[in-house]
């Protein structure tokens, strides 16, 4: 029989609940689990309501989760709010000392948290007596909590954890009644990773030979520069924080002309602000790898929170045309894979690439296989010298091909000079004015788009070939639409998906192509307007049937998804 | 591989296109200057970045050889920054006018001074928005009218005094009219660790019926004949920045070393990061830290 348990740390922001969540699923993971946990936090540093859900299985799980079995409750607010999502046989575990006045229940265990951490060394160790205490409760193995403890906290911190931890899984032992129905022992012997999306993207980054990135802090991408950042020294990566998102894409696009492998990041407000220096890759044909964090806008919006509102702003944005490559992973897996891939297409192609995630893949966590390294393609694409140049007085930076596609020479590392221009330029990269050079470059630089879109992956199937009713989705949605088939599929509903990970150049064609089996066809996306399917009747001229959305910066779980087609609860096209 | 031990580099080795300025523009004085400097430091055009920005100032590199990025208004100071920490080896100059530095691009001054990046910054300064037909630019003298300001432009931003508060390492001016002097600037910027302002003074011929070639001739005198001053001293400094009007100070206004941003780079410390080899396996340790 198959193991699923679900957890809920919540609690104010400082109370330790995203350190408590991620320890727990790190101590599962350990135990051969794999795990999905995701946040969902405010936008302060002290207070508010705060909180991160574990869901843990011992088969591969992409969402979260309801019911709840477990509430860890760090503040009343925690018990107000999630009680009700408890399932049958769900527990509280709580402060009784500190919380009181709720309504009695078989699903309350109290337990002096304050009290038992204070003995341990500190009442700020609360949440650490509350991970012990689940712990106990699912007879989890205490060594692998206090091998994470020790990682997380050094020295005689550590060790102070580990006594409060072990007093609130001793608490749990002599003092709980009720019955869990969880013995939750080593799962398998796996050693998988547990990573972030933005964990993967910057390990995606680091093993594709990024060496610059330059990044303004915003939600939900900083932890991509803050990783790279503490591996500046060791791994000779430039990490340059500057004044603005406009330095920060225009330093990317000055790191690559100049032969880096160049990225930043930052979400919708900062991107807006790279618009201009989009325009700036394209026509000088640079790389540039732009990791786009989508969060609720417009402006500010909810800035902790999660949306899918960018995508015709990822694909459009810009003065002029110009080609360019829109990625959106999936998983956190595919983050490290379309990463590297991201890296290879900007190169080869000489133009913008654009990751976009949504917050819930950023912030989520999740098992993943160890990543295969030698599977890692670094393709930098046409590189002067080459044979179409020898002399360096002859290179010309802009050189008309069949591709579209010239080879690069960078500044400082041959006698070739690397000349371009943002104004529309000749071949040897010089400003000019007349109409025939322009139509030449502009043609040239149209040319590169056959070539990206014979490397952009077909739409992805899941579930059975044909079905009554297919549900068309991107970026983080794959996970909740891949359970919501099953969840209808056992109801006897025969659903299927088409999910799009590489979304421009648009693969018309393979759409096109897997729409004509569909019947009824449903879009998922975390926005008000319904822009994948926009896109797709742009592209292909397909109107799907409706629109399942959601833009109230919470994540779809696979039973709101199949609860609206059930209920064919969807916004008309 | 670039050979250093090549023939001595000459003014040939410098020409470009042929300029598209008016006749008798401030620019063409400043384009002697770049390569007079460039060629007395005996730097072959594969060794030099020249990244400029938009406005006729901007079109310079075009007019001469090295490698180019002409980037857009107001930002050649991140594209620059970014090339020289990609490649150290480089001598990167950014050339702007006084609108792409000192307004499009004014966030950037501010903080490129700050971190102090390896840069020589050349700012033609002519007081006015040439390429867009004769518009009041950010150092436009006080009540300065034209189509945008018909009631006189606003106060001027003083941009050697931001530069010195800015902490930038080498605050200097120069003008357009005198060639030698303005070699000089550049060759002093280029040697000095750590950024260097040349803010240099230009008459636009055709939208500048003010601040013409005679009114410079008649105010503009040299800092280097004058005893005593010292421009390590930031007090002073800031004083004769502010110097302006009858007798304008051109020369090396304020002058100190500090470390620079490239100096606190330990990612710069096994050599260009544009050399380095690309290797998937490197990320294969960290894996080990998410177990």
């Amino acid at each position: 029989m198959s193991i699923e348990v679900n957890f809920m740390i919540g609690g104010e922001a400082g109370q330790g609940v995203q350190s408590v969540g991620f320890m727990l699923c790190k101590a599962l993971a350990r135990g051969g689990y794999h795990i999905f946990a995701d946040q969902d936090y405010e936008s302060r540093i002290r207070g508010g309501h705060n909180f991160f859900r574990v869901r843990a299985s011992d088969s591969p799980v992409g969402a979260v989760i309801e019911p709840l079995n477990f509430l860890l409750a760090l503040n009343r607010e925690s018990i107000d709010l999630h009680r009700g999502e408890l399932g049958p046989d769900g527990i509280v575990i709580y402060d009784r000392a500190k919380i009181t006045g709720i309504a009695e229940g078989d699903d309350l265990f109290g337990v002096p948290l304050e009290e038992l951490a204070e003995i341990a060394g500190n009442k700020v160790m609360a949440n650490t007596v509350a991970l012990g205490a689940v712990a106990g409760l699912i007879g989890y193995d205490r060594e692998k909590i206090n091998q994470v403890l020790t990682e997380q906290f050094k020295g005689p911190v550590g060790e102070a954890n580990i006594a409060a931890a072990k007093a609130g899984y001793d608490f749990t032992e002599q003092n709980f009644k009720g019955k869990t129905g969880f013995r939750l022992k080593q799962a398998s012997d796996a050693r998988r990773l547990l990573l972030s999306g933005t964990d993967a993207i910057a390990l995606g980054a680091i093993a594709a030979g990024c060496k610059f990135i330059a990044g303004y802090p915003m939600t939900p991408t900083t932890p991509i520069l803050e990783y790279m950042a503490s591996k500046a020294k060791d791994h000779n990566i430039v990490v340059v924080q500057p004044e603005d998102e406009i330095a920060a894409i225009n330093m990317t696009i000055g790191a690559a002309y100049t032969g880096m492998r160049a990225m930043t990041a930052t979400s919708g407000s900062g991107f807006c602000l790279m618009v201009e220096g989009l325009g700036l890759a394209g026509i000088t044909e640079t790389p540039a790898v732009v990791v786009l964090g989508q969060r609720p806008g417009p402006a500010i919006g909810l800035p902790t929170r999660t949306a899918q509102e960018e995508l015709e702003f990822a694909i459009y944005s810009g003065s002029g045309e110009f080609p360019r490559a829109v990625l959106a992973p999936a998983t956190i897996e595919e983050s490290f894979w379309l990463t590297t891939k991201a890296f290879n297409l900007a190169e080869k192609y000489q133009t913008p690439v654009i990751l976009i995630i949504d917050h819930t893949i950023a912030t989520s966590y999740t098992t993943v296989e160890r990543f295969d390294l030698s599977k890692v393609v670094i393709d930098r694409g046409s590189l002067y010298p080459d044979k179409s140049v020898v002399k360096p007085e002859e290179y010309k930076r802009h050189q008309l091909t069949d591709s579209g596609i010239s080879p690069r020479a960078f500044p400082g590392l041959s006698r070739a000079l690397a000349i371009t221009d943002s104004d529309e330029h000749d071949e040897a990269g010089h400003l000019i004015e007349d109409a025939k050079t322009r139509n030449e470059q502009v043609e040239k630089r149209m040319r590169k788009i056959t070539g990206m879109r014979n490397e952009i992956a077909p739409p992805r199937r899941c579930g059975p070939h044909t079905a009554e009713t297919t549900l068309i989705g991107w970026g983080s949605n794959y996970g909740a639409i891949r359970e919501a088939i099953d969840i209808l599929s056992k109801e006897g509903t025969k659903v299927n998906a088409l999910h799009l990970s590489e979304l421009w150049p648009f693969p018309a064609d393979a759409m096109t192509d897997a729409l004509k089996t569909c019947q009824t066809t449903y879009v998922v996306e975390n926005n008000a307007a319904g822009q994948l399917a926009h896109l797709i009747r742009a592209e292909t001229g397909f109107s799907v049937s409706g629109r399942i959305l959601k833009y109230d910066g919470r994540p779809f779980t696979p039973a709101i998804i199949a609860d609206k087609v059930r209920r064919k609860e969807v916004v008309a096209w | 591989m670039v050979t250093t031990e090549t023939a001595r580099v000459t003014t040939a080795d410098y020409a470009g296109l042929v300029p598209a300025w008016c006749p008798g523009c401030g620019n063409f004085g400043i384009l002697n200057g770049v390569k007079r400097a460039l060629v007395d430091l005996s730097l072959e055009p594969s060794r030099v970045l020249l990244v400029s920005g938009i406005g006729q100032a901007g079109k310079l590199p075009h007019y001469t050889s090295g490698n180019v990025f002409n980037s857009l208004h107001g930002r050649p100071m991140p594209v620059a920054i970014a090339a020289k920490l990609a490649n150290p080896e480089l001598t990167v100059i950014a050339i702007s006018g006084d609108g792409d530095a000192y307004g499009e691009g004014g966030n950037h001054f501010i903080h490129a001074m700050r971190r102090n990046h390896q840069i020589t910054y050349l700012v033609h300064d002519n007081q006015v928005y040439a390429l867009t037909k004769g518009q009041a630019s950010p150092t436009s003298d006080s009540g300065y009218v034209t189509k945008t300001t018909p009631q006189g432009a606003p106060f001027p931003v003083n941009p050697l005094v931001l530069a010195i508060a800015a902490g930038c390492g080498l605050v200097a001016r120069s003008f357009a009219g005198d060639t030698n002097h303005l070699a000089e600037m550049i060759k002093r910027g280029i040697q000095h660790r750590g950024f260097a302002l040349i803010d240099i003074l230009q008459p636009c011929v055709t939208f500048n019926r003010v601040n013409t070639w005679d009114w410079y001739r008649q105010r503009v005198y040299k800092l280097d004949g004058e005893a005593g001053y010292d421009p390590s001293d930031k007090t002073v400094a800031f004083e004769k920045a502010q110097e302006w009007g009858e007798r304008i100070p051109v020369g090396v206004i304020y002058e100190k070393e500090r470390p620079t941003f490239e100096d606190s780079m330990p990612a710069l410390a096994k050599g260009p990061p544009v050399k380095l080899e690309l290797k998937a396996s490197e990320a294969e340790p960290l894996l080990d830290e998410f177990v």
